[in-house]
């Protein structure tokens, strides 16, 4: 018997033998590794350091609504490719394959469902659709879910997910920052409320319209929430960037988010603003 | 004759200057007849020039250095411009100006993006390219021009929101997505003139309104050909292609039903004679501010949110 044997058993790695290969995750932030059906138990956050894993729409609803509410709307809707582009590839081509491997017909899906019992109109965006980028499709599903939250005097949920507009659709994407916050203004009239929860990341021209315009704006730990991403900063201005620069803890500190909230806190605390807002 | 020269205007300038020295030898010799020759030789190929200019050739005459800038347009169009300054929170930007002023007969808020002209007065002016500040002056203005019941004039041009660690810090996102939503509903007219260059958000957070005009060789797209080539074709190599594929110029737009109208330019640039471009602005501020006038401030912002509601383009219901 050697002199170095373990005398305890090692729980991990005894555990890991039991699992099929694939099921291991390794958190970004600490390196922990993360079991598949742990990580999903804990809302795609790490046991050891809280960190988010991001997470698409289907999650989003799954941890957000209530089951069986959830009833998606406008989900014919597919972008039209209106300037032919090409860059390495063809936008066209590019659709059709993000489509293909996602299974997502655009960066946003939206509804109504409930939040404990409290009836809704949700957006969640799909980073893995062409980052999150928000085009014509995008900006028509979040004025239909504004139109569909007056209609149906509904609070409003947006979580945005983005790295801004998308180049491809070029100034008709511009516009769609536009055409939101104009819509947004039709809610504000109709006094019904506006939440925006920004995640991992929330960039560019979602940031610069519909994501900073919630009565209630909050964000999830650790998310980059910017307008100019950090390497563009550091291009421009030419020096290093101050320690947790354009993170949620750093918005908070500087007064554009209401609240950080762990995802696995976030139903809890949607629950409780509804009702607050309701009673 | 400009001091600033674009690569596709040098055989223009070079026939220039041949009949320059031609008329010069012209005491001595009889060569009256060649020099009309030249002279209508560089007139066509001048049409031909300006007339069959790339996208990338007319990004090129939008940030041309003598090009004229907001002041300048306010100089030529307006009378007693008095501006206006800060923004009652953290100071006075100088990529915007802004202030009231006498267009015809009009009373207007006229306000705009601001290049500088040499390296000292880029330096005050940021190179155009507004910080938080400057977007809530704007707004600031735009409010007292709605309590007085004064229409909004914007000019754009600049090649992008700021972005610096203390924009980032002071909340650049929110303070253009927070002029897009109370220029939406503003109760008074807005017409917006893209000038330059129109440089995404950046350009966007002055520019939402009634009438979208755009100067005939000014570009507006959602990022410059250069950064979208680097980030598109992961070099900086492609502008040329990135400017094609963004359709960004101001008959792309027009086409695109993102501009209503198209200001025409003198051929080679608004710089070649700022006043004609001048006179061709304000006319047509006047006359969309005339038929504005006649709009109820509820339909004006009914009209404004479903303008811009109509943009886009998808199928399925």
């Amino acid at each position: 018997m050697s002199w170095f044997k373990r005398s305890t058993k090692n729980i991990i790695s005894s555990e890991k033998k039991d699992l099929p290969e694939g099921s291991w995750v390794k958190c970004e932030k600490c390196g922990e590794m993360l079991h598949k059906s742990q990580l999903e138990d804990n809302m795609w956050t790490c046991n050891k350091c809280d960190y988010h894993f991001r997470i698409g729409s289907k999650e989003y609803i799954e941890i957000l609504i209530d089951r069986k509410t959830f009833k998606e709307t406008d989900k014919s809707l597919r972008s039209n490719d209106p300037l032919k582009f090409v860059d390495t590839k063809s936008y066209k081509v590019r659709l059709a394959e993000v489509e293909k491997k996602t299974g997502l017909t655009d960066a946003i899906r939206t509804g109504t469902g409930e939040i404990n019992g409290h009836k809704v109109v949700l957006g969640c965006m799909d980073f893995q659709f062409i980052g999150g980028s928000m085009g014509s499709v995008v900006g028509e599903k979040v004025a239909r879910a504004v139109d569909r939250a007056v209609k149906l005097k509904l609070p409003l949920i947006l979580i945005s997910q983005s790295g801004g507009a998308r180049m491809m659709e070029a100034a008709i994407s511009l516009m769609q920052l536009a055409k939101t916050s104009a819509r947004l203004t039709r809610l504000h009239k109709a006094g019904l409320p506006f939440i925006s929860i920004l995640t991992d990341p929330t960039t560019g021209g979602v940031t610069a319209s519909f994501a900073m315009l919630g009565d209630f704006n909050i964000a999830e730990p650790g998310a980059l929430i910017a307008f100019a991403g950090p390497r563009v900063v550091k291009q421009a201005v030419g020096k290093d960037l101050p320690e947790g620069f354009q993170k949620s803890e750093f918005l908070l500190d500087k007064g554009f988010v209401d609240m950080i909230v762990h995802r696995k806190e976030l139903k809890g605390k949607m629950t409780q603003l509804l009702g607050l807002l309701e009673s | 004759m400009g001091k600033q020269t674009l690569e596709f205007e040098k055989p223009i300038i070079e026939l220039e200057q041949k009949i320059d020295e031609m008329r010069k030898l012209s005491d001595q010799l009889d060569i009256a007849d060649e020099i009309a020759k030249l002279e209508s030789r560089v007139n066509e190929l001048r049409t031909n020039v300006y007339s069959n200019l790339s996208r990338w050739q007319r990004v090129q005459l939008a940030r041309h250095p003598e090009r004229p800038y907001s002041l300048d347009y306010i100089g030529l169009m307006t009378t007693d411009f008095m501006e206006l300054h800060g923004d009652r929170y953290f100071g006075d930007d100088h990529a915007v100006v802004g202030g009231l002023a006498k267009l015809g007969e009009e009373t207007v808020m006229v306000i705009g993006q601001q290049k500088g002209r040499d390296t000292k007065s880029n330096i005050y002016r940021n190179f155009g390219m507004p910080n938080p500040e400057g977007y809530r002056k704007a707004l600031r203005l735009m409010k007292l021009a709605e309590k007085f019941g004064k229409p909004v004039v914007t000019l754009l041009d600049t090649p992008g929101a700021y972005p610096g660690i203390e924009a980032e810090e002071r909340g650049q996102a929110e303070a253009i997505a927070r002029n897009l939503f109370e220029m939406a509903q503003l109760r008074v007219p807005i017409v917006v003139a893209i000038i330059g260059e129109g440089a995404s958000g950046g350009a966007l957070g002055l520019g939402v309104g009634d009438r979208i005009l755009m100067l005939e060789n000014a570009w507006y797209s959602v990022i410059a050909p250069e950064s979208c080539s680097s980030i598109l074709w992961r070099s900086w190599d492609y502008k040329e292609q990135a400017a094609e594929a963004l359709k960004l110029t101001a008959e792309d737009l027009l086409r695109q039903k993102i501009v209503d109208r198209i200001i025409p330019e003198p051929l080679g640039g608004a710089h070649k004679d700022p006043n004609f471009a001048a006179q061709a602005l304000k006319k047509a501020l006047l006359e969309e501010i005339t038929s504005l006038s006649k709009v109820k401030p509820d339909k004006l912002v009914d009209n404004r949110i479903a303008k811009f509601g109509a943009m886009g383009s998808y199928s399925g219901k």
